[in-house]
């Protein structure tokens, strides 16, 4: 049981072992061939993650870090102490995240067997994925800041990729697609910049850039002392040992005790003599008999910063000091800017709508699943931070709150007005993320994971079931031209599968893609008892408690505005049930769309029952019914030992009349989508119900157009970044630098004082002058003979560096007080 | 310490001297396809003998190892005769830089093969001997420590570069040439009159102690006397502190030096002659030029104005550091205008040494040590991509974006191998890149001489990296091919061009994922610096 962590670097190592697999001999293997060794790595890895929730569980919430071997350190410089590791964390958290990942990946794994089937690229693809499952669980099981970036940055990488994986397909959509790739990983780069100046800070204020130091857990005050007594093995071991042999007292004069005072004890395990040696149990015993502050040094960040956070410490940078609290401010807001990029809030959302480019089982994985996901695990783990700076009276859950309550509500609105069926999906999942965020805001960490649990098995389902339908469609419309004669070219370029008025009557053509997709409906649109209620449930009973109970403002903004997106939720997601799959096909394509093949089948399948059964790991206590059958509150006993605090309003009944609006809400606007959509037939090209109206015609061209959000950034940051760099390159760099400055400006205006000087005074004066310099320069101007007017331009720039030296001379003292007045 | 014997230094140093002279006796016409193996064989040989000296070296002993000072002439300036010596050996700095130069010069000599430069222009044996000649001046620029004998390296490396783009350059390589002379000679004359006073003054121009001769650095270093060495040595010091930039001598023999080398780096916003000699020169020369060439520069800041003015150097922190990120985004955002591929990757160098001048002048150990790392991580990236610009022009005869496209399609192995050197030079972790940017930020955000804006504004490069650099991936490489060539086997990479990436390749992961070995090797010879710097 202690040695299963050791398996962790196999998690990554296998997908890895894939991917190269894919990539090196791709192009030799037979398609079916590729698949199987995608599959098969992805299900592996599965395999392993619940063999390290077995450690976990068995443990009873067990951590362990883990050098992988092979590789001794990563970023190390000996003689200031910095030491960066390839290390790796398994606790409740990151194993949460390991099974999600791998479970729903390797699902999407074997649709994409179905779905790639006949792709030229096929190998590519699996490597890609591949890889890209790789990467994620490194981002999920790295146990320092700089490996989780370099899991954040390679699915960016991943992504990249995978968006733009059909850049070869005819101008312009190859083109777009490139282009979206291109989006999504600049944009995800502004992100990243927040990551790293966080990163940066982080080491300057804590000295390390690890989670927690082997045996540590997260826990408030001296609790991690504790956990790290009671799941050390040898120390365990050992109290067992002697609280069997002498009872209570005994057992707390031994604690005090140094290491090597019970040799018999230590002997007796000897097998586990790692831990026997240990200097931070050392230490941690020391401080701990003495009532000592703790060598904060043998800390990792969190631990450090519940030590340190509120004693009025002062961070030093060298050139500046700032009080350890406010630092801790900073780095979450630095933090919280790498979210708004990877997890697509508010204002860096705008590259995932763009990055459905790409085939449907990415979107489905990476944009819906994990990847984008990253952003709201990365807060999760950065809870002590969070915890710390709200409880000491900074807002920054308010500001968290306001970007995830505000993406979701946006987005949300933003769905209601789309076309194409995984656009809708894309806005959702921009929304749904934002509940999590806003969970995280309000400090339910709990909720968020719960709902990201949910989230990736439901918003999967969506996604591989809307692939199924594009796929159904294309088919369909192959299908109905090849029966049609002649003149059908024209008309295919503008045929679009994705648009959903396009489609109605799919019920009939494609039942089981029906079926599964309106148990993913249900779970999103958080209808009882699927998955999505109990998960976004908690997320508002969390709200509510911080709200009215403890009068907080973010609670009361969370509640309100997350209810309104939960019923545009609803809204959004029964409009698409009834133009996909309602009424009468309304193109010949959807009259003739075959329903999928098995490969995909299966998968939407397991994550429908995934999708009604996935909720019930985290029952609110003194449920009706539910109580008896399922233990209450599992999920959070779980994930707790992860977390600083689970306390406040987290651990609550279930409350009736949340659960009631909630619900009632989301059928109301089922059945108000039903009315104003069913039997209406919008054809292609036709317009929308809502647009007929006078009052929601303006609010449904505002939601169609994204609320011009793409517009305006080009307005605003895309245009006058090309403008200045066209200035910069063509009239400062080139025009005046290079050529006025350089060519005109000095060589003309000295070719022409050297032919004055040249004539009234002997070239042997200049020659002479020359010599003065020394024979290296003579050397020189022997070699500037041979261009014509070679030690005329030489003075030229002798000169020009002159005024370039006189220029930055005058200068410099304004930037040295600028600098100094900024330092 | 036996300073007189035959050191590895020298071997290492001399030994495409032999090459050259092999080539000299060798007849151009007969023997025209041997020439490249010659000159090959020969900079391998340098390669080996410089890993010889790696093995031998041995990174825990701070000060020159693998010495040797001969004197070699003396000079008489003013009352004093001073000793001018061949005086070689290296420090941890120097050997990865040594390193660096001897593992660019054979793969861009792979670069050259079979190029149609010489259908054009022939003359293939002069080539070699300027390849040969060009890395025994850049390899004693980094080794020798005696200030007249630098120059004269200095110096030297300019002659084979200039007939290197003057001779097998594009359509203006005669103007591009020419400007690459002059820029960088007319800053070396100011490094020349600023050497001369140092020994004039000190009476010695070794850098370091040797054969019981107190180098100059220990001079400075060692100074016990009131105010600083250079106060004590100029006769009309008159002590002012207020005007120090303006007034002191040291701070002008810092800026004579600092001149000299900022041209070379190029520091913003002395890098007018880049785009010019990068565009015209051949590849090998482009790849030369930004792999090794340019580290001169940060090479010669970190070796003589930080050990010799650290006064200066502290006064003048904020502001080159200042024109260093300048650099960083200028450069970038200069490099995304470009229309042409090679001027693209050309300005882009401005920006990358932006970050290494910062990190220089964070003047802590991370600063440092990432800024010494960035060194070597630039030459191998950006020469890279200047192979990948090489590969395609030789192709495709052109340099225009526009014109390309679709490359991937047509040459998956090419289009794999130029993605990976795309993100090893915008930084992507894992890859060499990114050590060297996050340890120089991390210094930089540490400095005591610089403050939080710094930081701040360079870590905006990261994000601009991405935006040029993806933008020429996605011109050249993504969307329709649209000039497709006339013959199917021209999309094959040639053995010579898959071998010169295979290096290339494995130093971008081994970096990447173990910078352990490289920051070993420096982590003595730094915090001898950083000592000077710590308040």
């Amino acid at each position: 049981m202690e040695n299963l962590p050791l398996l962790v670097p196999l998690v990554i190592l296998v997908p890895a072992l894939g991917a190269l697999i894919n990539f090196f001999f791709g192009a030799k293997l037979e398609e079916k061939w590729s698949g199987y060794i995608g599959c098969f790595a992805s299900i592996l890895s599965f395999i392993i993650s619940l063999l390290l929730l077995t450690y976990v569980t068995g443990t009873n919430g067990g951590a362990a870090v883990v050098n992988p071997p092979f590789v001794d350190g990563w970023l190390r410089i000996e003689s200031i102490g910095l030491e960066i590791g390839w290390q790796q964390r398994v606790d409740s958290l990151s194993v949460t995240m390991m099974l999600v990942v791998t479970g729903v990946g390797s699902l999407i794994h074997l649709y994409a067997r179905g779905y790639m089937y006949g792709d030229k690229w096929v190998p590519r693809f699996f490597a890609y994925l591949n890889m890209f499952l790789a990467f994620m669980l490194i981002l999920v099981t790295a146990n320092n800041f700089l490996m989780l970036f370099v899991g954040w940055e390679g699915v960016g990488l991943c992504s990249f990729l995978l968006i733009g994986f059909w850049w070869d397909k005819k101008m312009p959509e190859g083109w777009k697609n490139s282009n979206a790739a291109r989006k999504a990983f600049i944009v995800n780069r502004i992100g990243d910049f927040g990551l790293l100046m966080a990163m940066f800070m982080i080491f300057w204020t804590f000295g390390t850039l690890d989670f927690y130091k082997a045996g540590e857990l997260p826990n408030a005050e001296a609790k991690y002392l504790v956990h790290w007594r009671e799941h050390n093995g040898l120390l365990a071991h050992d109290e067992e040992a002697e609280a069997g042999a002498a009872g209570d007292e005994h057992d707390k004069t031994y604690k005090c005790a140094p290491a090597g005072a019970d040799g018999h004890a230590d002997d007796a395990h000897s097998d586990d003599g790692q831990a026997a040696s240990n200097p931070l149990a050392d230490d941690i015993r020391a401080r701990y008999c003495d009532n000592q502050h703790f060598d904060t040094e043998l800390l990792g960040v969190f631990g450090q910063t519940t030590e340190l956070f509120g004693t009025g410490e002062t961070v030093d940078f060298g050139s500046f000091q700032l009080a350890f609290d406010d630092v801790i401010l900073l780095i979450a807001l630095f933090v919280l800017l790498g979210v708004t990029g990877k997890s697509a809030q508010i204002p860096l959302f705008v590259w995932l709508p763009d990055a459905m480019a790409g085939p449907t089982p990415v979107s489905a994985l990476i944009h819906a699943a994990t990847m984008v996901t990253a952003g709201v695990f990365i807060l999760v783990r950065s809870n002590v931070f969070l915890w710390e700076l709200n409880h000491g009276g900074y807002v920054i859950g308010l500001v968290i709150t306001l970007v995830g309550a505000g993406t979701a509500l946006m987005a949300g609105y933003i769905a209601l007005g789309q076309w194409d069926i995984k656009r809708v999906l894309a806005y959702s999942t921009i929304s749904q993320l934002g509940f999590m965020v806003a969970a995280v805001g309000i400090g339910a960490y709990v909720a968020a994971m719960f709902h990201l649990v949910t989230h990736a098995v439901f918003k999967a389902l969506l996604f591989l079931g809307s692939g199924s339908v594009i796929h159904g469609v294309e088919h369909g419309h192959h299908h109905a031209h090849e029966h049609s004669h002649g003149g059908g070219h024209a008309d295919e370029a503008d045929f679009d599968a994705q648009d959903m008025r396009n489609m109605g009557g799919l019920r009939k053509r494609m039942p089981i893609t029906y079926i599964t997709y309106l148990i993913g409906t249900l779970a999103l649109a958080g209808i009882f008892p699927f998955a999505g209620f109990w998960s976004k449930d908690e997320i508002l009973a969390d709200a509510w408690f911080e709200g009215f109970e403890l009068n907080e403002l973010s609670g009361f903004i969370a509640f309100g505005v997350l209810l309104v997106a939960a019923a545009f939720t609803a809204f959004y997601m029964w409009r698409q049930i009834v133009l996909v799959f309602l009424d009468d096909p309304r193109s010949e394509a959807a009259e003739q769309a075959p329903e999928s093949n098995g490969a995909m089948l299966v998968p939407l399948l397991v994550l429908a029952l995934f999708s009604i059964i996935i909720g019930f790991i985290n029952v609110p206590k003194s449920t009706p019914i539910f109580t008896g059958i399922y233990e209450t509150y599992e999920f959070k006993y779980f994930l707790e030992h992860s977390l600083v605090s689970v306390s406040r309003g987290h651990s609550l009944d279930f409350n009736l009349s949340i659960a009631g609006i909630a619900l009632v809400l989301g059928i109301a606007s089922i059945l108000v989508a039903n009315r104003v959509y069913k039997g209406k037939g919008l054809a292609s090209g036709q317009r929308d119900v809502l647009e007929d109206g006078g009052a929601s015609r303006l609010l449904f061209r505002l939601a169609n157009a994204r609320l011009y959000w793409d517009e305006f950034y080009a307005a605003v940051i895309e245009q006058p970044f090309n403008r200045l760099a066209a200035f910069l390159a063509d009239r400062i760099d080139w025009d005046f630098l290079h050529n006025y400055f350089h060519d005109s400006l000095i060589k003309r205006g000295f070719d022409t004082i050297g032919e004055l000087l040249s004539k009234p005074f002997d070239l042997g004066i200049v020659d002479g002058t020359v010599n003065g310099l020394g024979i290296f320069v003579q050397r020189a101007a022997d070699w500037m003979r041979r261009s014509q007017t070679g030690y005329v331009r030489l003075y030229a720039v002798i000169l020009f560096v002159g005024v370039v030296a006189v220029i930055i001379l005058m200068v410099t003292p304004f930037i040295q007080t600028l600098l100094a007045g900024g330092a | 310490m036996d300073v007189t014997g035959l050191s590895l230094t020298t071997i290492t140093l001399f030994t495409p001297m032999i090459g050259l002279a092999i080539l000299l006796f060798m007849n151009g016409e007969t023997h025209k396809a041997n020439l490249k193996w010659v000159a090959f064989a020969t900079s391998l040989v340098t390669f080996v003998a410089s890993v010889v000296m790696w093995i031998n070296f041995d990174p825990s002993s701070p000060g020159l190892q693998m010495v040797q000072r001969n004197t070699w002439a003396e000079v008489s300036l003013g009352d004093s005769v001073i000793n001018v010596s061949y005086f070689v050996g290296v420090d941890g700095i120097s050997m990865l830089l040594v390193l660096l130069t001897t593992f660019i010069m054979p793969i861009s000599i792979l670069g050259s093969f079979g190029s149609h430069i010489f259908e054009e222009r022939g003359r293939e044996k002069l080539y070699y001997i300027f390849l040969m000649l060009l890395e025994w001046s850049m390899i004693g620029v980094f080794v020798v420590h005696d200030l007249i004998i630098f120059y004269v390296f200095w110096e030297v490396t300019l002659v084979p570069m200039y007939f290197l783009i003057g001779i097998w350059g594009s359509e203006e390589r005669i103007y591009a040439a020419v400007k690459f002379f002059l820029y960088t000679m007319a800053g070396s004359i100011l490094m020349l009159i600023a050497i001369l006073y140092v020994g004039n003054r000190s009476g010695t121009f070794s850098t370091y102690s040797a054969g019981g001769d107190v180098g100059v650095i220990e001079r400075v270093q060692s100074w016990e006397g009131a105010g600083t060495y250079w106060d004590a040595v100029d006769p009309e010091a008159d002590g002012d502190e207020a005007g120090f930039l303006f007034n002191s001598v040291e701070s002008w023999l810092f800026l004579g030096f600092l001149v000299a080398f900022a041209i070379k780096v190029p520091i913003f916003p002395f890098h007018s002659w880049l785009p010019d000699a990068h565009v015209q020169a051949p590849t090998a020369g482009s790849v030369i030029l930004a792999g090794v060439l340019l580290k001169m520069g940060t090479y010669g800041i970190v070796r003589f104005n930080l050990n010799l003015f650290p006064e200066a150097t502290v006064a003048w922190a904020p502001t080159i550091a200042f024109l260093g990120v300048v650099g960083i985004i200028y450069g970038a955002w200069v490099s995304y205008a470009q229309d042409n591929v090679k001027k693209l990757v050309a300005y882009s160098s401005v920006s990358h040494l932006g970050f290494v001048v910062l990190g220089i002048f964070a003047l802590n150990a991370q600063g440092l040590q990432g800024a010494t790392l960035q060194m070597v991580n630039h030459g191998i990236s950006t020469g890279g991509l200047f192979l990948i610009v090489g590969m395609l022009y030789e192709r495709w005869h052109t340099k225009e974006m526009a014109d390309y496209g679709g490359v991937w399609k047509a040459m998956p192995l090419f289009g794999a191998i130029s993605l990976v050197i795309s993100l090893s030079s915008m930084g992507l972790p894992g890859l060499n890149g990114f050590i060297g940017e996050f340890t120089i930020l991390l210094g930089s955000l540490g400095s005591e001489f610089l403050g939080f804006a710094f930081t701040l504004i360079a870590t905006l490069g990261v994000i601009m990296a991405a935006v040029y650099l993806l933008k020429m991936f996605q011109h050249v490489f993504m969307g329709e091919l649209k000039k497709p060539l006339s013959s199917d086997d021209g999309y094959k990479l040639t053995w010579s061009e898959k071998a010169a990436f295979i290096p290339i390749i494995i130093m971008i992961f081994w970096i990447g994922i173990q910078p352990i070995v490289f920051f070993n090797l420096l982590d003595v010879s730094v915090d001898s610096i950083v000592a000077l710097f710590v308040r």
